[in-house]
This record gives structure tokens, sequence and C-alpha cells, in this order.
């Protein structure tokens, strides 16, 4: 502890040698008297003082002013609690930082020990080049001071791959500086590690720095034993360490959370284990990637691709074939190839269409019933992936003969052909190179493949779009024909090895996979994904975090799948056609092995021991000592007593408080409800009516007593006794207590945030009533507006209200409780507007009004200042005056009419609408 | 009481006014008189000059012509003169010390003990002057008078100059025989001349109370630390290092003075009280109306 202090001007602490001298000085003087003007002075004439020591001061008041001074000196010499030492050496200096995925797990500490790299050399004045080596500067690097490095150091980021430290060192090669170099080291071996070093040594001395924490890294999982087995790799430590792997995917809902954990361990020493998951079919199909919990680093994130998506295939024959062989089977082959990576299902193909496969298989399969034809119909146009086989059964039937129908890609010539065979001329045919565009591009075609015999597609002006694949005389192989969302194939071959020997290729497989049939079982070579270009989907950041990937360029297959992480080639998930292939940090083969440094190379770590200036804890110490001191001689002097001692107390305490003390939370009390479950139960322990407070401090008093004067009539007219009104502020209230809100239109008042608005719109779609009321008569009229209108356009813009129309002579606001047709308030302007009724609505004959709104209008706008009309004092009387004499009250009488009519349709809704009904209800009933 | 603000004598006289309001009209002991006297006047129990009738006795020779009440001869035969009782005023002397350590008070809360034994004197005045005795102060060269105007004329005297000196002692100039005297002071000073003057005034058959008008600082010494204690004019000091030590010592000191102003009180058959500024004002009139009543010469 001590070792660690420091002073950054130690010669100040020669003060100290002052301090008994001070002593001396301070003993000698004592407290100066008080004088007191006191009649009884007379008595005291001849006494004597017993204790004659308190002419000097106490020793522990001495004691207590020597630490106020010797902390005031030791403060002002300026203590540094861990002090760095400074780093020998000037000159420029090179920070090189690994910035790897394997940084991203301690990136904030690299952060913090480059910062304090960069504040050094800012003292010493170095000038600093910094540089990431997963993003090497494209020409000389510039030497410029610490502090212009310093603001760009959180825009830093590490990236998702490993340096390229090949590139690197050549980069370092043509660097023909001389600076020292200090190398923020992920600690992981990289290929060319060992030149790269050399590189910089040639430039300067080299320092290392490099984190203890371990990496954990999660390799790609695989398919096992109908399990999920992802490998996790750690380099770093070696004592026993559990670590929890969270499988992420969307729910059946389509929101993404975590499917499943799994806790592994990793046993003392080892470095490698793996995580099992064992999920249902269902659940497994719906993980998009593998994570190590609490692990910020794109190492520890493994996306899932197609490779562990099992397929549901349904496949289907011609039915009373059972007496056949296994291998004459048209199914045969399929099985054969489908049965490792996709999940088979057999039967009917109604009953199978209730489970909805992933793709249907139709082997030599002519006709289908009608009802049968209309599911797959309709099943294909949803998405579904029909494949078609030919065969003999095909080639006899006059399916597509004259039209290729909406299951058949192509039209087809009967008969079909047979090439190669020993009643026909010609050599058996070989396949045509796949044409760029055709899912099956780049694959290549293994020299034994021939076919024999092959359904023959009529020529047709879509026959060559619709070729996927061809013979190398041009006749169609394959052909796909898109239905819907969904897509038809036919293969113009038999599924078995009967007319070609396609089936007994793996060509037969890959194509397989390529229409998405069937799924890869395990990492793709290059050859199974040449030729398609892969667009990337999501793609990971440093830190594992899966991003949209935006316009990134898509990447050719064979890159995908062989190339190095690199700034192009980000990992992540990438689509090609149907299929999805994911790039993952870890490859099966990774291995993770440590840095290893020579020995000439000083390596430290990251940790960093803050220095603490301790100067204003001394000199706030020396000042609470000080004070400590003025009240303990006020004391001593007796002159601490009454409201001066309370005063003084006062002090002290607040200066005891003062000091830094983690402040405990004040636990609020459990019992007490907090303000808002106060208004929520002031809310709905009875109706309330509510006003949208202004900040008008006149307005909402008005608003108050309008809607007082409101309850007050609703109370003793109606069977609604609402509670006392209660204002609203839009911002902090919840609304949907209240079945109406009042809103006086305020020029002054701010717009609602985006919060309020979001609460606003709900409470109008989960039924509530928005009156606003622009207070000005509609002076205005239409279209122009008053202040109060533009501003209600303004404020009513984000909420989400229907078309509107002037109230309706047979709105239902008409005759909820009164019958009414004015609407009167303060002021008499007819133009009320409500919902508009639906365009539909028609007046029924007989009926005395049309069949309107099922419902209650979401707001109701109008400027009668109906608040003011209804507004009463305390007493129960009119607050504001209303017209003149007789007339105006009768307006305030049919204006409170109006808010009783109001409110009951708030409460009651179209319930008098319904009453027309009553005579043929009843009617019905008597029968 | 409480207001700080100076006497001027038309307040003083009216807060004085007030105080006694709140207390029957003082009868100050008559030795010599019945108990059944008018208000204001003391009967002397035998016959003499006065209002209240007394006796009807047999004429005798020498009485005057028109001494012989008709009316009382009338209803018999021989002729009655009627007598009336002789009446006579008490004087009530007024002694209030005003040097300048009664200007003390230890709080500005509290009146100073000069405000207050002035305020005591003008209630007992006032409740004499009701009760129809005569009251004058002992500084003046006056002679007791009753009546309104005296009590002008004594708030007047009183709220006139202050002794010089730190402590008063009382110096009665007029002291009529048989008269009631109160003698307000702190007493802190010499004692020896108060117990001269209540020789005399016993010797005169000057019965009277002492009232001690003490601040609560000066019973309870609340005094600490390093201290210069001056008397109220700064002619004498006294310094001390620790104020507190000293405090049984002069608690002891003021017990004995007390108790000193007791006996001398006792023996000539005073009374002795001692008032503080931080009581009310009203138990310590009481006090002085029932030792003024029950003085027997």
């Amino acid at each position: 502890m001590i070792a660690n202090l420091a002073f950054s001007t130690p010669l100040l602490l020669v003060a100290l040698v002052a301090l008994p001298i001070l002593w001396w000085l301070l003993r000698a003087v004592p407290p100066a008297p008080i004088r007191r003007r006191f009649p009884g002075v007379a008595l005291l004439l001849g006494l004597r003082d017993d204790d004659s020591q308190t002419d000097k001061t106490p020793w522990w008041l001495l004691l207590l002013r020597m630490l106020a001074v010797a902390a005031a000196i030791i403060g002002f010499a300026g203590p540094v609690l861990n002090p760095q030492a400074e780093r020998a050496g000037d000159g420029p200096l090179l920070i090189v930082m690994d910035a790897s995925w394997a940084s991203a797990r301690d990136w904030s500490a690299r952060i913090e020990r480059v910062e304090i790299l960069l504040d050094e050399a800012g003292r010493a004045g170095r000038p600093v080049a910094l540089v990431a080596l997963t993003d090497l500067p494209g020409g000389e690097i510039s030497f410029q001071s610490a502090n212009a490095w310093t603001p760009r150091l959180p825009s830093l980021q590490p990236a998702p791959y490993a340096p390229d430290f090949a590139a690197a060192a050549q980069w370092a090669e043509t660097l023909d500086t001389e600076a020292a170099v200090f190398w923020v080291s992920d600690g992981l071996e990289h290929a060319g590690r060992g030149d790269l070093l050399d590189a910089f040594e040639a430039i300067g001395p080299v320092s290392v720095f490099q984190g203890a924490r371990d990496v954990i890294a999660l390799g790609p999982p695989r398919f096992e034993d109908g399990t999920i087995r992802t490998p996790l790799q750690r380099q770093g430590g070696t004592a026993p360490r559990e670590v929890t792997v969270v499988a992420h995917g969307l729910d059946p809902a389509g929101i993404p959370r975590d499917l499943a954990r799994e806790v592994v361990a990793f046993p003392a020493g080892e470095a490698t284990t793996e995580a099992v998951f064992d999920l249902p079919p269902e659940l497994r199909n719906r993980i998009t990637r593998f994570e190590v919990a609490g692990e910020r680093s794109a190492g520890a994130v493994a996306l899932t691709d197609d490779a562990l998506q099992r397929r549901e295939v349904a496949l289907i024959d011609a039915h009373g074939e059972g007496e056949a062989q296994a291998l004459l089977s048209p199914l045969h082959y399929l099985r054969q190839a489908l049965a490792p990576t996709a999940d088979l299902m057999e039967g009917g193909l109604s009953d199978m269409l209730l489970a909805s496969p992933d793709a249907v298989i139709l082997a030599d399969v002519a006709t289908l019933s009608p009802d049968e034809e209309a599911a797959l119909i309709e099943w294909v146009e949803t998405g579904g992936l029909l494949v078609r086989f030919a065969g003999p059964r095909l080639a006899a039937s006059d399916v597509a003969r004259d039209s290729a129908g909406p299951l058949m890609p192509v039209r087809l010539r009967a008969g079909g052909r047979s090439v190669g065979g020993a009643m026909s001329w010609g050599e058996p045919k070989q396949l045509r190179p796949f044409e760029e565009g055709s899912p099956f591009a780049g694959l290549a075609i293994p020299e034994d493949v021939t076919v024999t015999s092959q359904v023959m597609a009529q020529p047709d002006p879509q026959l060559s779009e619709r070729t996927i694949a061809s013979l190398t005389d041009g006749t169609p192989l394959v052909t796909r024909a898109p239905l819907g969302q969904g897509s038809v194939v036919l293969f113009h071959v038999t599924a078995n090895a009967e007319w070609s020997t396609l089936p007994l290729s793996g060509l037969f497989v890959q194509m397989l996979e390529r229409l998405a049939v069937s799924t890869r079982p395990a990492t793709p070579d290059a050859a199974d994904v040449e030729g398609v270009i892969w667009v990337p989907e999501d793609v990971l950041d440093g830190f594992g975090t899966l991003r949209d990937a935006g316009i990134r360029p898509g990447v050719p297959g064979d890159r995908l799948v062989e190339a190095p992480l690199s700034a192009d080639l980000l990992p992540g998930l990438y689509a090609g056609g149907a299929q999805r292939l994911a790039r993952n940090v870890m490859t099966a083969d990774t291995v993770l092995t440590p840095a290893v440094w020579p020995a000439a190379i000083p390596v430290e770590g990251m940790a960093v021991v803050e220095p603490t200036d301790l100067m204003a804890a001394f000199l706030a110490g020396a000042l609470a000592l000080l004070l400590v001191d003025a009240i303990a001689a006020l004391w001593l002097a007796g002159r601490l007593s009454g409201a001066l001692g309370r005063a003084a107390a006062i002090v002290l305490a607040a200066s005891l408080l003062a000091t830094p003390q983690p402040a405990s939370a004040q636990e609020s009390d459990p019992a007490s409800l907090s303000p808002e479950d106060e208004l929520a139960l002031l809310a709905t322990t009875e109706v309330t009516l509510a006003y949208v407070v202004t900040g008008d401090a006149e307005l909402d008093r008005i608003s108050r007593a309008g809607l007082q004067g409101l309850s007050n009539t609703l109370w003793s007219r109606t069977s609604v006794e609402p509670a006392p009104p209660i204002g609203v502020n839009l911002e902090t209230d919840e609304l949907a207590f209240f079945p109406m809100l009042y809103w006086p239109v305020s020029v002054n008042q701010p717009m609602p945030s985006t919060e309020a608005y979001r609460r606003l719109n709900d409470y109008l779609r989960s039924g509530g009533m928005i009156v606003f009321d622009t207070r000005d008569a509609n002076v205005g009229g239409f279209g122009s507006g008053t202040p109060e209108g533009r501003r209600l356009r303004l404020l009513a813009a984000p909420l989400d209200i229907p078309p509107l129309e002037p109230i309706p002579p047979d709105h239902v606001l008409t005759r909820t409780f009164y019958l009414l047709q004015d609407f009167p308030g303060r002021h008499i302007s007819r133009d009320v507007w409500v919902e508009a009724a639906p365009p539909d609505a028609e007046q029924i004959e007989g009926m005395p009004f049309r069949n309107l709104n099922d419902g209650v209008t979401p707001v109701l706008i109008g400027g009668n200042d109906w608040a003011a009309a209804w507004a009463v004092d305390e007493s129960g009387r009119p607050l504001l005056p209303v017209g003149r004499g007789m007339t105006g009250d009768r307006q305030r009488e049919i204006a409170l009419r109006f808010g009783v009519n109001l409110v009951m349709h708030v409460l009651s809704g179209n319930y008098k609408s319904d009453q027309v009904h009553v005579p043929a209800l009843l009617e019905r009933l008597g029968q | 009481m409480s207001q700080s603000a100076l006497h001027t004598p038309e307040t003083l006289r009216s807060r004085s006014e007030t105080l006694a309001a709140a207390l029957p009209a003082l009868m100050a002991d008559a030795q010599h008189l019945s108990s059944t006297v008018l208000l204001g006047t003391h009967g002397r129990k035998r016959a003499g000059t006065g209002d209240e009738f007394w006796q009807y006795r047999p004429a005798e020779a020498g009485d005057a012509l028109r001494a012989i009440d008709w009316r009382r001869s009338a209803r018999s035969d021989g002729h009655f003169v009627r007598q009336t009782e002789w009446q006579a005023a008490q004087s009530v002397m007024i002694g209030v010390d005003d040097a300048a350590s009664m200007t003390f008070t230890g709080s500005s809360k509290r009146p100073s003990k000069l405000r207050r034994a002035q305020t005591l004197a003008m209630a007992i005045s006032i409740l004499a002057v009701h009760g129809g005795e005569r009251v004058g102060l002992t500084h003046l060269n006056e002679p007791p008078r009753g009546g309104r105007a005296q009590l002008l004329r004594m708030a007047q005297a009183l709220m006139d100059g202050h002794e010089e000196g730190d402590y008063g002692a009382p110096r009665p100039r007029v002291l009529p025989v048989g008269s009631r005297a109160v003698f307000f002071s702190d007493f802190l000073g010499d004692p020896t001349p108060i117990e001269q003057v209540l020789g005399r005034a016993a010797d005169r058959g000057v019965k009277g109370a002492l009232v001690q008008v003490l601040d609560p600082d000066e019973e309870a010494f609340p005094y600490d630390g390093r201290t210069v204690f001056e008397s109220m004019s700064g002619a004498i000091r006294f310094e001390t290092l620790k104020a507190k030590s000293l405090r049984e010592e002069y608690l002891a000191r003021l017990a004995e003075r007390k108790d000193r102003l007791a006996q001398a009180a006792r023996r000539t058959g005073w009374r002795f009280h001692v008032h503080h500024t931080d009581q009310p004002a009203e138990p310590s009139l009481l006090w002085l109306y029932g030792a003024l009543q029950k003085v027997r010469s």
C-alpha cells in the first residue's frame, strides 16, 4: 500500500518538520477569554480556580490541529496511490491491436489499456500511431499526438474474423519508420505471427500486452444420432469451468427467444468439451444460432444453416407395385438419397399434406383424384415444392398432353423416347453442363451418368426458360415451373435406375440438395456450392451480435466455403436460392492455440491499477479536521451553548454525512401505494370524468369546474354517480381508467411526447373517447381555422382518428338520454364532428333512423366551450355567464343535457340505437 | 410583562394596572383597627372621625347640642349622641433599587430585573391605592399620598434617573411610623446597609417585605470556560479560567446571602421573598399582597 504511494511534489513534505514548532506555538497560546457582564460578580470575588491546566490548549485539540496541518501539507504534496511507472523511451510509438473476434471478450479492458498507453505517450510527448491488424491502413501510417487518438478509441471495434498476419507482415515490412511497438494481442496463435513479429522488431522494440481471460469458442453444430452436438474450445485457463450454451430461435409466434440451454463443464486441464442438445425436430428446425451465454465474441456464436434443418419429405409412388423388387421400386433411390438428411413420410397424399411437408415427391404418378389435385395445388401455391419423376405410367398417360396443367411444368409428348437401348439407335445420352442461372450450376457431372429413356417435352416458348437441366442433345432432363409461391419440378426420367443411371450417382443427391428437397449433411465443399452467388442475410460483428447484412454484395460459393474470413467475407448467414449456408468464425477443424512469444519480448497483462489522486481526499480531511477543531475550540471556551451549539452540531453532522459513503437506498414502504396505484384506485372505484391538463391554470380550473358541474347533473338526474373529476397529465398518467377525456385545446399547450401519443392511441383503440373542444365557436369554420383550430389539427395529427363528419341528425348522441338536436356550450355553433357513419348505412324502411356507428365514436370535436357552460363553483352555482336571461338559462340546460347524453353515449354505446328493435323483439317473444 | 421596550410613565402605569386588576383590592392589615372596614379605609375599632357608624352613647355634659342625634333620641327618653368609627388610612412605602446591577438580564427574552421590580412596585401601589391606602416612594422626600395622581407621580419618579454605582442600597428618607414598606432589589451588593435599614424600620414600627429580584442566570450560573466577569458598570472585574468550576462556590455564596437576608427580615418581623424574572409576576404580587396583609405590628 505504502509502496504504491507517491507524491507529485515531495519537497513540500519538508514542511512536516515545522509541525513540532507549531505544536509548541499552539500550546503556548491559550484560548481567548470571553467577557461577560454579570451582576453576581460581587459574589465571585475571592474565589480561586482549582484547575490550573486549562490555560493551555488541551493535548487532543493540539493533536487535532497537528493532524489537520499535516493532512494539508501531505495533500498539497500531491499524493498519488498506485502511480504508473513511467515507461522508458521516447520517440514515436506504434500501437498495434489484433482487434480480432478473440479480443471482443475483454475489448473494454483493451481499450482502457490502450488509453493508458496513449496517456503515457501524451505525457511523454511521443507521437503515436494506432493500427488495428484486422483493418490495416492503406498507405504509410501517420504518427500523431496521443490526444488525437484518444477520441478515436471508442469507435474502434473488434472484427469478427482473425487478423491476416501474412498481409500484416507485408505491410509492416513496408514501414520505414523507427518506433517502439506495443502489440495488444488477442492471445491466440495465428498463422504468420513469427513473420509479423520479425517485421515489427525491425521497426523497434516490441512489447506485448495480452489478457488473461479465457477465450471460449463455439464450433459449428453438427447433427449426430438424433442430437445436436456443438463442440466448445477454450484457451487460456485450465481450471474447471462451467459455461452455458444457449440455442436461440424463433418460437411459433415468430418471436426470438431461448429455445434450449445446456450447461457444459470444461474439466480441469481440458481445453475442449461438447454441448449436446437433444431436441424434438420441431424445435430443432427453429434454431437459428447457438451462443455461449455471457461471452461477447463472434467466436462464441455458431449460426446454424440447412445442415441442421431436417426437411419433411412426402414420398408417393403409384400404388399396386407392392410385389416389385426393392431395387426396382421408384422410391428406393429417393429413400437412400434422402434418409440421412430428411424425415421421410409415406402414405396417402391427403393425409400427408395435413402434416405440411416441405416437399412432396411423386414418383411416376400420372393422375391424381380431383380433390387430391386441388389440395396439392393449394399446398404448392402456399410455398410447397412438388418434385415429380417420370416413368412408364406418366409416359403412357394423357397427362399434360394438350396443356401443361398446374402440376406439370411443361407439356409432354406422348410416349417418350428411348435411346441407346437394344431396340434403338444412338448412344445413351449424357448430361450437358449446367447453365448459369440453373440451380444446379457448378455441379460437376460424372462421366458415367447416362440417360437411356426420357419423356419428351413439347416444344414451347417457355420450354427453354423452364429447363434447368438438359441432355447433350438439348432435350430437357429437369424442368421447373413456379406455381404460386411454390414450384413444380419434373425429372424427365424415373427415380430408379431403369431409364438412367442418374439415381445411382452422387449427382442425384446434390441435385436434390440444390432443389432444397434434402439438406446438406455437413459443411459443403467448394464443389457443392460452386457457381452460386450467396447473398449475406445476416452477419455477425466482432461481439457476436447478429445484424442485418443490408446491401452487402454476394459471395461466390467456392469463396464462401474456402476463403478465410475477412472484411469482405464476414461470418453470417448466406442465402443461395432456397438454401442457407452459415459461415461461422470457428470451423470444425479450427484449434485454438495460445500465442507463444519469444522470451526476449516483454509480455504485460491487461490489468491496470488506476492511479488514484489522493490530494483532494487529504485536503478535504484537513478541512474537516479544522471544522471539528473550530467547534471543539468553541466548546472548550464555553461559547457553545443554546442555538449556537445546535447549529454547530448540525454543521458537524452535515460534514460527517457529506463524507463519501455508499448511500443506502431508502427502502420504500411496501404497504403504501404508489401515486399511479392511487390514481388507478381513485379512477376505478367510481365512474370518473377526466380532463387533459393543458398547463394553462385558468383553463384547467374551468375544465375541472365544468366536469364537476356535469358530474353534479349526472348525479341528480341519472343513475351515473361520478366521483369528482380528475385532471390527467398525458405524459405520466394511465388513461385506460377513464371512459372519456375532455381535452380543451389551448394554443399554448405543448405537444405531447411520442410516448404520450402511443398511449393516447392505445386509449382510443381500446374504446376510449376524447372530446376536443377548441372553445372558439368554430368561427373559422371548416378549413380555415382559428389558432385553436390549427393547434387542434397539430395536436390530433399523430392520433389514430377515423374519418369524421358533422354529427348527423340521427346520430345516437341525439337520443342517448335526452332527445337533442343542438349541442351548445357557451357558444351555439352547430358544427360538432364525430366519427363518420359507414358509407353503406342506409335508412331501413319503417325505421326512424339509420343503423349507425356500431360502437362509440372515438372522438368528438367541437368548439362550443362546453366546460365553461357546465362549470359550477364550490356551492354549485354556475361559474360563468351563458347567453342572456331565460334564453341563456335554457342554453345552459341544453348544454348540460348534451353532457348527459355524451356520458351516456360513452357508457352505454349504441344501446339506444338498438332500442328501435325492441318492438320486434317483444313481438318475437310473444310468439 | 414580556414587552422589552422601556417603561414610559404611562405604559408602566397601564401595565401595572393590568397586573393589579387580577387581584382583589389590597387590604393592608391594620393593626389597630377592626376588620369591619369599608374598602379603602381601615377602621380603628374606636370612636373617632370617620364615615362609618360606630355607636350611640348617652349624651353627656359637654356634648355640643348639634352632636345629639335627634332621631335616636326621639325613640327614648334620653339623649343620644351618634358616634362614628375612627378611620385612618395606612401608608405603604415602596423602595426600588435602580442601580446598574438591576438592569441586567441574562436573555433578551426576559425583562431586566429593574423593570420587573418596577412593575411589581407599581402593581402593589395600585392595589394599595384602590384599597384607599396612601403610597409613596422611600427615596423621594415626599409624604405618602393616595389617589390616582399619586400613582402617576410615582410612576414618573420610578422612571426618572438611575442611581450611580453598581449596587444600590435602600435609603429611606421618609418612613412614617407604623407604615408598611416594601424594598425591591437584587441585594447582591453589601448587605450591611439593608440590615441597618431594617433595624431602623423596626425601631419605628415599620413592617414590610424584602423582595429579591434575580435573573435565572444569577441562580444557575450557566457559564463555562475562560471568562472575565464584569459588573454592569465595569468597575468590578473577575477573571476565571474555568467558570464551571466556580459554580458550586458561587451558588453557596448566593444561598448564604439569601439566608442572611431572610434572617435579618425574620429578626425585624419583615418578610423575605425571592422573585425570578423568568417567572410570571402574579404569584409574587399575590405573595406580596398576602405578606402586607398578614404583617402584625
